[in-house]
């Protein structure tokens, strides 16, 4: 039914070297992007775990 | 700015880590049931219900979906709410989560012991179940997508994505790997056959070990590793890369799992590169959590939770190296089919799983009760079990592989096998498989002490159910530039597609040809397939889950080919529905075992192994002589499977039980000639038929193989 969908797309070779020039140019960017980020915003993320503390503790919510 | 009052809800999850420690309990039981009948047969209690076959899928989902998925819902639902600064999307969703998945593991634990299985690995839920499973898996997307889109904190942070990526790749992954014919409510045949059964399942097999036991685990250890240390994580840059790059890369590794096998050579070189590639970011990702706790090293010492995370993180180090050199095939070859792997995976299960979810349980529990831990003392006194447990587990199981291994391939100086008796190599590692089972008892007895240790905790505090909070809403700000990968993480839904798209390449890339291009699998003019009878032996063959400890893969080896004879070819596996390959071999390959003992053998030795081979491990399965074969779902099964594409002549469903009685009637009459006497439509008449089936297609005369027909 399918068996030669693939052969008979046209340069079918050409889609795995488009995905791997998409994915090598993603991680390029990425490192880029990790390496001159502004500072403020990388110590705003890494903060968040910690900075999520209830600010007023409430013991109103207390089950009987 | 005006703070908006709202509540975290801690109900949900605490639900959520009930049900994680008693499951985990009992998979944990169940595990060492499992063990000890690798020791002791009799273990097996010569009940169909809890024989091995069907005790170890139910040990591995247990552990996997009950323990560690529960564990899983109950970190995220804690996390999610405070990084997000929302309550949950919908209560009601949560609790249909909730419930939803404790049925779906209710239906597993009734199923597994009935032998109502598809004898995919971590796949083995029928196909109601499975369906059970997308809906409640839906729900959690939902429920989780929801909770994103009302946050009141603009960016994601890091373990968010861990948790989309989560979500998405599993669900990509149980549905591909689920598609199934059913023949009726309780049986399916996998869509796919042989070779590319095996394909698929193993990229599920190995995404879900990717998805499920770590990515979670990872989300989870960006926020309660800092939290629990009190500071923030060593790079945030680094969290950035590992996340991108682990998802990337580790949707193409699967094909590891199938070295050596009838799997195309390139398939297999695609998932050595790509699982030699995972080492940079897993370790990434391993010494960002480590080296957070720099500089607060000696609070490791006091803090009983972070003793945990760093044996955690530890084993998750060492299981994430040890999984790439295994997918080197020279060291694969010799790894592959021992207990090596069960060791492997116990590091990842025992060591980064289980120690992941003690240290987030003994941090919550005192948290969520506003109290502290009841004793230090005895969470010491757990970690320290639990840690020798993994060693007792891990390292005679090293042992035992390798002993198994260079035993399989020993020749004598005239070239023959040194051990020519599988049973040979087997009773040698009985002792550490002994040793084993301590491991794993003392591990439990962790847990045990644990459950205590939190219930009292929990006695000793105030349950907050709803713990109140505020916190400004969200507005779209516009200060600062913050780049592109800053504006993505505020957009929630592109983020999802991006990293959907980047797991579907590789998925694609790595099966789209084996399924398409014909000449990747060259078919045997010669391979038929089953006949009736054969058929109902290869049902009951999967449903006493055979498969867990017997191979149908001669791999290329002349250690193999001299033991077992010919290796495989893929074409032989063209009607298998599903691939019966097997991961494991604790008894020997069965690939070649048609005609290689007389009925009479077979016979006996499925009613007393002992009998036939002394000091065998294996359970005897007496209810296969009482047990007759439902002769009215055979007409069922050859429609189902000529739907799926296997050649059976139109109408043939009709005259099939004819063909049946024929083939029956001819092995009792071998078996009268042996003064067996046995009812025909007996179970073990099918299984024997189907047995003596295995491998011989090739053997037939005039062999032709035809690629490219």
């Amino acid at each position: 039914m399918y068996k030669n969908i693939l052969q008979s797309i046209d340069n079918v070779a050409i889609w795995p070297l488009i995905s791997f020039v998409i994915f090598f140019v993603f991680f390029l960017l990425l490192i880029w992007w990790a390496f001159t980020v502004n500072k403020q915003f990388i110590q705003h993320m890494s903060n968040m775990p910690i900075d999520d503390a209830t600010s007023k503790p409430n013991h109103s919510g207390h089950e009987k | 700015m005006e703070l908006e009052k709202f509540s975290y809800d801690n109900k949900i999850v605490k639900a959520f880590i009930i049900a994680t420690v008693a499951f985990g309990l009992v998979g944990m039981l169940v595990g060492l049931t499992a063990a000890l009948q690798l020791v002791w047969p009799i273990f097996n209690f010569d009940l169909q219900y809890s024989s091995f076959g069907r005790i170890r899928p139910l040990h591995t989902n247990a552990i996997i979906f009950a323990f560690v998925g529960n564990a899983m819902f109950a970190g995220v639902y804690y996390s999610m709410q405070r990084l997000l600064k929302t309550r949950m999307f919908n209560d009601t969703l949560s609790w249909i989560n909730f419930w939803g998945w404790q049925a779906i593991i209710l239906a597993a634990a009734i199923t597994l012991p009935l032998g109502l299985t598809t004898s995919k690995e971590y796949a083995e839920l029928e196909w109601p179940i499975d369906i059970a499973i997308t809906l409640i898996w839906v729900v959690f997307g939902i429920n989780m997508i929801g909770t994103i889109l009302r946050r009141r904190e603009q960016h994601m942070y890091v373990a968010i994505w861990f948790y989309i990526a989560t979500f998405i790749t599993v669900a990509v992954l149980h549905v591909v790997n689920s598609f199934e014919m059913p023949v009726n409510l309780f049986k399916s045949y996998s869509w796919y056959a042989g070779v590319q059964d095996a394909l698929v399942q193993w990229w599920y097999g190995h995404n879900a070990v990717a998805f499920f036991l770590t990515t979670p685990f990872l989300g989870l250890m960006y926020y309660y590793l800092p939290k629990a240390a009190n500071r923030p994580v060593y790079s945030y840059r680094l969290s950035i890369i590992h996340f991108w790059s682990l998802i990337f890369i580790y949707i193409w590794a699967g094909p590891h799992h199938l070295l050596y096998t009838s799997l195309p050579d390139w398939a297999q070189s695609l998932g050595t590169v790509f699982s030699i590639m995972l080492i940079a970011p897993s370790w990434g990702g391993m010494l960002n959590g480590l080296l957070t706790l720099r500089g607060a090293w000696d609070r490791v010492r006091e803090d009983v939770v972070l003793k945990f995370f760093v044996v955690a993180v530890t084993a998750y180090g060492m299981a994430t190296l040890e999984g790439p050199l295994l997918s080197l095939k020279n060291i694969n070859a010799i790894a592959h089919f021992t207990d090596w792997i069960v060791a492997h995976v116990h590091v990842g299960g025992l060591g980064w799983n289980g120690f992941m979810i003690f240290g987030m349980l003994y941090w919550l529990v005192p948290k969520m009760w506003d109290t502290k831990i009841y004793s230090n003392k005895l969470a010491n006194l757990h970690f320290w079990l639990g840690t020798l447990g993994i060693i007792f587990y891990a390292l005679p199981m090293y042992i035992s592989g390798v002993v198994q291994s260079l035993m399989w391939k020993e020749f004598t100086p005239d070239g023959f096998l040194m051990y020519k008796n599988f049973l040979e190599t087997t009773v040698q590692i009985l002792p550490l498989h002994m040793l084993r089972a301590v491991g794993g008892a003392l591990y439990l007895v962790g847990t045990i002490i644990m459950t205590y240790n939190l219930i009292k905790t929990a006695y000793s505090g105030k349950f907050i159910a709803n713990e109140a909070t505020e916190a400004a809403p969200l507005t779209i700000a516009s200060h600062g530039n913050k780049g592109w990968h800053a504006v993505l993480e505020r957009k929630p839904i592109v983020f999802t597609t991006l990293a959907l798209v980047a797991i579907l390449i590789g998925g694609a890339i790595e099966m789209v040809p084996t399924f398409l291009i014909k000449s990747n699998v060259p078919t045997i003019a010669s391979v038929k397939p089953y006949t009736p009878l054969e058929l109902h032996g290869r049902d009951i063959y999967i449903r006493e889950g055979c498969v867990g400890c017997h191979s149908q893969m001669v791999r290329p080896f002349r250690s193999e080919t001299e033991r077992y004879g010919e290796y495989s070819k893929s074409g032989e596996y063209v009607y298998d529905h599903p691939f019966l390959w097997g991961s494991k071999r604790t008894g020997p390959d069965l690939q070649r075992v048609g005609g290689k003992y007389g009925d009479s053998w077979h016979y006996y030795h499925m009613l007393d192994p002992g009998s036939v081979s002394a000091g065998t491990i294996m359970p005897a399965y007496p209810w296969l002589y009482e047990q007759q074969i439902d002769k009215e779902q055979t007409a069922l099964k050859i429609n189902a499977l000529r739907t799926i594409g296997v050649p059976y002549a139109e109408g043939y469903e009709q005259t099939a039980n004819e063909d049946l009685d024929k083939q029956a009637a001819r092995i009792v009459e071998n078996l009268q000639m042996e003064g067996i006497e046995v009812i025909q439509d007996a179970e073990i008449i099918a299984l024997i038929a189907y047995l003596q089936r295995l491998g011989t297609d090739i053997k037939v005369k005039d062999t032709a193989l035809s690629a490219n027909q």
